[in-house]
């Protein structure tokens, strides 16, 4: 086990090395600079401002002096908002954007495994239908579009839940949650839909049965862990892929997170934002799928024991 | 009054192609501690007809048509639900096919085992757990406390065969239904299981209603015997009224297509070696361990096996599952990596051979699968399937092929009609004479069979040992056939290879070994084969 994880955490080293060379490389060759959008300066405090940051050095140059202080864990100041470090800026946005992820994962594994499991009871009936068709829709739903929609049904029409803010008024934090997970819960939905469907034909399930167990106890404490097995292997790339798809969402709502940060930071060519927001996403998207992998090895105990044969 | 009495049951399945009768007014009755045998082929409806009994079939679309069965005076097709739920596990009590499958691998053996306690007789989890380890304990596992914390991959399939039925013991049902408990099993394991059900049976005075295929092991086990074919029941009757006085017809094929007895015509062939094996050794590497502790392992799937096989001659190769049997057939191809050894047909060396050269050998031996459903290629047709090797080394031009995939297809005793049908389209024995008929296309010299018969039925069995056995006169082919199944080893073989463990054990003229084996396995395993008395 150890060494399938240290294996993985090697493997992320090149991956995260090109995810670096080519971000750096592709900003740096867009238009524009960090101070170019800022008008009526002078072209001496332009000057002085890119000599302050290294601007002024080749592009090659730059990228070697930022890969050393990377080695240090030092991401660098922030090139719009003077005195701030990126360092400073992630991880004080970082819990917000987190909590929101998490938020959107309950709303995404409970209505998304619900939704599954209760189609793959009844399959192919107006049970499996409705819930499989709503999900086939928030699938397609960009959250831009769901994101909207909801704050004018709930929001204005209806005036049930805040519009926006984060932690301002009580229950502004569920129009936000729901637009980030539904998508997910969507997803989730069929692949529970999947799993349950498959483990309710094994052999095992028919021997519950012939226990003569009760269906609930059939389904959850027979069916429920064979069939999310797809589920779980799916939780680390979806957390990753909240985290890191939350600034449309957080730009909707006007929510002070990570993923505003970082829209902001590319609109502002703020290089070493945008970088140091990249490669902590990069590294959050690694990790999670690591987890998610080890989590699924864990449930089954099969692997997890790998003891190789009868023994008895 | 009779423990279960079951009258005109019928039951059909309603399918988008219209309706199929899987059981056609099927009647029978059971007494306490008798056993019934329900006999039939795939198909013929014995499985359904019990698992209607407990409401086990998927519905839709299976559907009770009619009928009634009487346990203990109350009729179980016009219950409800839940009253069934509390006989099903708790006085009547089921074992499957195939332990691999049937207990779950996400729960512990002892958390499975103590469920219909803990629902049927309100037992406390501890409570449960002793009886648990008790039954354990009385179907013969080692160790039973150890093993009721152990999950199901950690048990051999023999030991999970026996965990299952612990689990159907447990609650001293009234009524026993066991669907092919043995079928999965190796012949030793078998005989085993056998012996274990009969003595529970008769300690507990059990009933049990046994569904099985294998006559042999039905006129083993069975008071009466009930014989169905497509649904319909063909006759019933004490055992021995069936196996020995049956008047009807399909009963006596049944009977007839068991293999027994030698080879007949078995003529001296020449010793002319085709193949010559020696200290072939076919190692895997493998993982064990726990998570945290891995180690390196080295299986010795075949280790050390030296033969010949003389032109003309049909070799048989039995050992049970794990033998590495089918390691040898495959290490013969090169289609695994051999780790060491000689092989040698016609005179040259395989081991080593360039690719290239090895190509060329390949048309001159060929390999049958067992199961004929997965070796062929479900979106080639007949023709494409047939055509393929032919075109591919050459022995057919675009003229040409169409002719002589004809001609094997006659070869095959398949319609010509066929020729652009998909795999899908034909019965398993169909899809096994497509699949003969792919092998000797390339009119090879040596054929390996790899268990080619025994996913079959055992009527359309004795149809592709007799094709078999003609294709080798004619075509004057060599034949290494793989098999666990000892009768049909012994019906069809010159000689015999018995391997145990990755060794051969033991070898020699096919009668010599069935009349006097020396090796101990091999003594055990001919005393295991079930035989029709």
């Amino acid at each position: 086990m150890l060494k399938f994880i240290s294996g993985r955490l090697l493997q992320a080293i090149p991956v995260l090395f090109i995810v670096i060379t080519a971000t750096f490389f592709l900003i740096h060759s867009a238009p524009g600079g960090p101070f170019s959008a800022d008008r009526a300066v002078p072209a001496q405090v332009i000057k002085a401002l890119n000599a302050r940051y290294h601007l002024d050095q080749p592009v090659w140059q730059q990228y070697l002096t930022y890969l050393g202080d990377l080695a240090q864990g030092d991401f660098g100041p922030s090139f719009k908002f003077p005195g701030r470090s990126v360092n400073e800026m992630i991880f004080g946005s970082l819990g917000t954007t987190a909590e929101l992820g998490l938020y959107a994962m309950l709303v995404a594994v409970i209505i998304g495994v619900l939704a599954g499991v209760v189609a793959a009871l009844k399959p192919n009936t107006a049970q499996d239908y409705v819930p499989m068709s709503v999900a086939m829709v928030g699938i397609c739903m960009p959250s831009f579009l769901l994101g909207p929609l909801l704050v004018l049904v709930f929001g204005i029409y209806l005036e049930w839940l805040p519009i926006s803010g984060w932690g301002d008024i009580p229950g502004d934090k569920i129009l936000p949650a729901i637009t980030l997970g539904a998508s997910y819960a969507a997803y989730i939905a069929r692949l529970s839909r999947g799993g349950m469907l498959e483990v309710m034909t094994q052999d095992y399930i028919r021997t519950a049965r012939a226990k003569g167990l009760p269906e609930h106890i059939v389904i959850i404490k027979h069916a429920l862990r064979g069939g999310l097995m797809p589920v779980i292997a799916f939780l680390g790339p979806a957390f990753a892929g909240l985290l890191a798809g939350s600034f449309v969402v957080e730009t909707i709502f006007q929510i002070p997170g990570l993923g505003r940060f970082y829209v902001q930071a590319a609109f502002n060519r703020d290089y070493t934002m945008i970088m140091g927001t990249t490669i902590f996403f990069s590294v959050t998207i690694i990790l999670f799928n690591l987890l998610s992998d080890i989590l699924a090895t864990w449930i089954n105990p099969k692997l997890r024991h790998q003891s190789g044969g009868a023994e008895s | 009054m009779a423990l279960l009495e079951v009258n005109n049951l019928t039951v059909s399945f309603h399918t988008r192609n219209g309706v199929v009768k899987a059981v056609n007014n099927i009647s029978f009755t059971i007494d306490k501690g008798e056993t019934l045998a329900i006999v039939g082929e795939s198909g013929s409806g014995k499985s359904v007809s019990c698992y209607s009994l407990l409401n086990l079939i998927p519905k839709p679309p299976g559907k009770i048509e009619s009928g009634t069965a009487l346990f203990s005076g109350h009729d179980l097709l016009s219950m409800d639900e839940a009253a069934l739920r509390r006989i099903r596990g708790s006085d009547i009590a089921m074992i499957f096919q195939d332990p691999m499958t049937s207990l779950n691998p996400f729960l512990t053996v002892g958390e499975q085992l103590i469920e219909p306690l803990v629902y049927h007789r309100s037992y406390s989890r501890t409570e449960a757990a002793q009886r648990a380890i008790a039954v354990l304990d009385e179907v013969g596992i080692k160790n039973p406390a150890a093993a009721y914390e152990q999950y199901p991959h950690q048990f051999s399939g023999g030991m999970r065969q026996r965990v299952m039925i612990a689990m159907a013991l447990i609650t001293e049902p009234k009524l026993l239904i066991a669907d092919e408990p043995t079928t999965a099993l190796d012949v030793t394991i078998q005989a085993q299981i056998l012996a274990l059900i009969k003595e529970l049976q008769q300690r507990h005075n059990i009933a049990l209603l046994f569904i099985s295929h294998d006559l042999a092991v039905v006129s083993d086990i069975a008071d009466k015997v009930l014989v169905m074919y497509q649904g319909d029941q063909v006759e019933q009757g004490s055992r021995d009224e069936v196996f020995k006085h049956s008047q009807q017809a399909y009963t006596q094929k049944l009977l007839a297509s068991i293999p027994s007895g030698a080879k007949v015509g078995g003529e001296a062939k020449s010793a002319n070696a085709l193949l010559q094996v020696s200290g072939l050794k076919t190692y895997f590497a493998s993982r064990s361990g726990s998570w945290f502790k891995r180690k390196k392992n080295l299986n010795k799937a075949v280790d050390d096996v030296s033969f010949t096989i003389n032109r003309g001659e049909i070799v048989g190769l039995v050992g049970e599952s794990g033998s590495g049997k089918s390691t040898v057939g495959r290490s013969l191809l090169q289609l695994l990596p051999v780790t060491a050894g000689s092989i040698r047909f016609d005179d040259q060396e395989l081991v080593g051979m360039p690719a290239k050269s090895l190509k060329t050998m390949r048309r001159r031996m060929q390999m049958i699968f067992q199961d004929p459903y997965a070796s062929l290629n479900p979106r080639m047709t007949v023709f494409d399937t047939l055509a393929e090797p032919l075109l591919l080394h050459g022995l057919a031009t675009k003229k040409t092929v169409h002719e002589q995939v004809l001609m094997l297809l006659d070869d095959v005793g398949l319609a010509r009609s066929s020729l652009r049908k998909y795999p899908h389209e034909f019965s398993g024995g169909q899809r096994q004479r497509i699949a003969i008929g792919r092998a000797i296309a390339t009119k090879p010299e040596l054929i390996i069979a790899d268990e080619p018969v025994s996913a079959l039925d055992v009527t359309i069995q004795a149809q592709i040992l007799s094709l078999i056995l003609e294709l080798v006169e004619k075509h004057n082919l060599t034949m290494l056939f793989i098999s666990h199944d000892l009768s049909v080893v012994r019906s069809l073989c010159d000689r015999v290879l018995v391997m145990h463990h990755g060794h051969l054990v033991e070898q020699g003229d096919t009668e010599a070994i069935y009349q006097q084996p020396q090796h101990p396995y091999t003594q055990g395993l001919l005393s295991a084969i079930p035989l029709l008395e």
